[in-house]
């Protein structure tokens, strides 16, 4: 047979493997040693029980787990790795494991056609995007790895989707494991299409208060273009692995690595040092902010001289932040909800979002639905605060644009 | 109330649904367990199609003498409607919340006859 000199691993020029050919050689020496006049004991071998898992997960005994077992699967990524893909929760939300059999056009990105399909139904016009295993490239301990990676992906995520579809935007993924790379992506994809901001993965177990990334935020507040923080969660934080259960996980991690963040944020004085640039935080939910409000204002009270550069009061500062929607608490409880909206100023500072398609999506009828706001407070927390702290040009929904015209036919 | 023909009975295996439009109403027609429920596919979160989704058991804690952990395991006699968009879970035989029984899929009454299987709207 022959090999392709040099790229025969990624362009294999034969389409089988075999295990005595490739060990040819060996047996060769097994005959020149005349190995077959004594015992050879191999005390330690392997072979790749991951091809035979869906066999092993049968012996699970424990139904539920053998469950989990066969749905995520034993590769990397599988039940055992730190995340897995527990958080699909065994296939109750279809749209995981379903995803890849979605059938789309060659002519244009998938990427493209699945954003436009889904913005389509819900009726939302313009998104920013993020991505979604590559949001917790922050805990690689290679940190050159994570470098790579982000500027791999926002050099492809500018040159092939946003340069293509003006409805599409995005807050930039940050390196924050290497203060001198955050300036240089933000330099060097500050003005390309659609780029709306930067965005610090919450994850990452780097004081926002570094005196390495006072460059990239005076970058940034120089360009005009908001700091998100993108919450996340993971299993390797040394309070997260004390919990036994996804939802666990979720529910504190979500918040606890923004609170952390937002704190070391307000404490240094940041708002006092960058006044212009505008901060927005991710995917926490809304509960948390009265919380850390209260929090940090009770404290800031008898220590004031722990936060000097503060010229008021912590929640002062936090009213004037931005913040997503989503997971918004639904809770029972609707004047919980309409205290949480009235302490953040939501009408001004709150952004809707969606998080689709994760298991805990918001439609944007979660906004349109409350009782309590007017709607202009409606349409501003669905679209109105976004234009306005991004700057955007506003691209409809094509549906929407047909729509009207049609109602202004009729109206005649 | 109207009477809607569904399908053959031979046409909707055990484990499967077909839904049917009637009325301007989306309904589930759910065959489980040798029997028939009918909702109405629409979740009461977010207006999600709650019988396109899976069927699955009420999962189970098994905690043994003294309060120990032993495991977990299927509830096979207490199957669910899962709602594919976020996983609400709803009893297959009331259509309530598993968690808060004010939450309820709108139930229709189902019935087979000559063969054909018929939803009551
Ligand atoms: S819409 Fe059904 S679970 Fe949310």
């Amino acid at each position: 047979m022959t090999f392709t000199a040099g790229s025969h691993l990624f362009e294999p020029s034969r389409a089988d493997f075999d295990s005595e050919q490739h060990l040819a050689n060996a047996r060769q020496q097994a005959f020149a040693r005349n190995y077959q006049d004594f015992l050879i004991v191999d005390v330690d071998s392997h072979h790749y029980e991951t091809e035979a898992f869906q066999e092993i997960a049968n012996y699970i005994e424990d139904p539920v787990l053998r469950m989990e077992a066969k749905y995520q699967g034993m590769a990397r990524g599988g039940i055992t790795s730190i995340d897995g893909s527990y958080q699909e929760m065994t296939g109750r939300v279809t749209r995981y494991p379903m995803r890849r059999r979605e059938a789309t056009p060659p002519t244009i990105h998938r990427d493209i056609t699945l954003m436009r399909r889904w913005m389509d139904s819900m009726g939302v016009d313009m998104a920013c995007m993020f991505p979604t295993p590559m949001l917790n490239i922050a805990t690689c301990p290679r940190a050159e790895v994570e470098t790579a990676l982000a500027r791999a992906y926002n050099r492809w995520l500018c040159d092939n989707v946003l340069s293509e579809e003006p409805r599409l935007t995005s807050m930039l993924y940050l390196p924050f494991n290497e203060p001198e790379a955050c300036l240089k992506m933000v330099e060097e994809f500050g003005d390309r299409k659609g780029v709306i901001g930067f965005m610090v993965t919450a994850t990452h177990y780097k004081a926002n208060n570094d005196n390495a990334y006072m460059s990239t935020y005076a970058a940034l507040q120089e360009r005009g273009l908001p700091l998100g923080f993108h919450a996340a969660y993971t299993w390797s934080d040394r309070s997260t692995a004390l919990m036994n259960r996804f939802i666990s996980v979720h529910a504190l991690g979500f918040v606890w690595h923004n609170m952390v963040h937002m704190t070391n944020w307000i404490v240094n004085g940041m708002p006092e040092r960058f006044p212009r640039l505008k901060t927005l935080w991710i995917e926490s939910g809304l509960a948390w902010v009265p919380f850390l409000m209260q929090r940090l204002d009770n404290e800031f009270m008898m220590r004031s001289s722990d936060a000097p550069l503060l010229k008021r009061k912590p929640s002062d500062y936090m009213r004037e932040m931005f913040f997503t929607s989503q997971p918004m608490e639904m809770v029972d409880n609707r004047e919980a909800l309409a205290l949480t909206f009235k302490m953040m100023n939501a009408e001004s500072q709150l952004l809707y979002s969606s998080d689709y398609p994760h298991w805990d999506m918001d439609l944007p009828s979660t906004i349109y639905d409350l009782p309590f706001l007017s709607e202009d407070g409606k349409r501003s927390i669905l679209g109105g605060n976004a234009e306005r702290l991004f700057k955007l040009t506003p691209a409809y929904a094509p549906w929407k644009l047909e729509r009207r015209a049609a109602q202004a036919v009729a109206a005649q | 109330m109207s009477e809607c023909y569904v399908c053959k009975v031979e046409e909707l295996a055990d484990g499967d649904v077909r839904i049917v439009k009637e009325s301007g109403i989306e309904i589930g027609v759910i065959h489980q367990g040798g029997a028939y429920y009918a909702y109405q596919n629409l979740c009461p979160h977010q207006g999600g199609p709650a019988c396109e989704g899976l069927r699955l058991p009420q999962v189970v804690d098994v905690i043994g003498e003294g309060g120990l952990f032993v495991g977990q395991r299927f509830d096979e006699a207490d199957m669910h409607i899962v709602c594919p968009w976020h996983g609400y879970e709803y009893h297959l035989t009331s259509g309530e919340h598993v968690c808060n029984a004010a939450l309820k899929l709108r139930k229709f009454e189902v019935s087979t006859r000559d063969g054909g299987i018929y939803v009551h709207v």
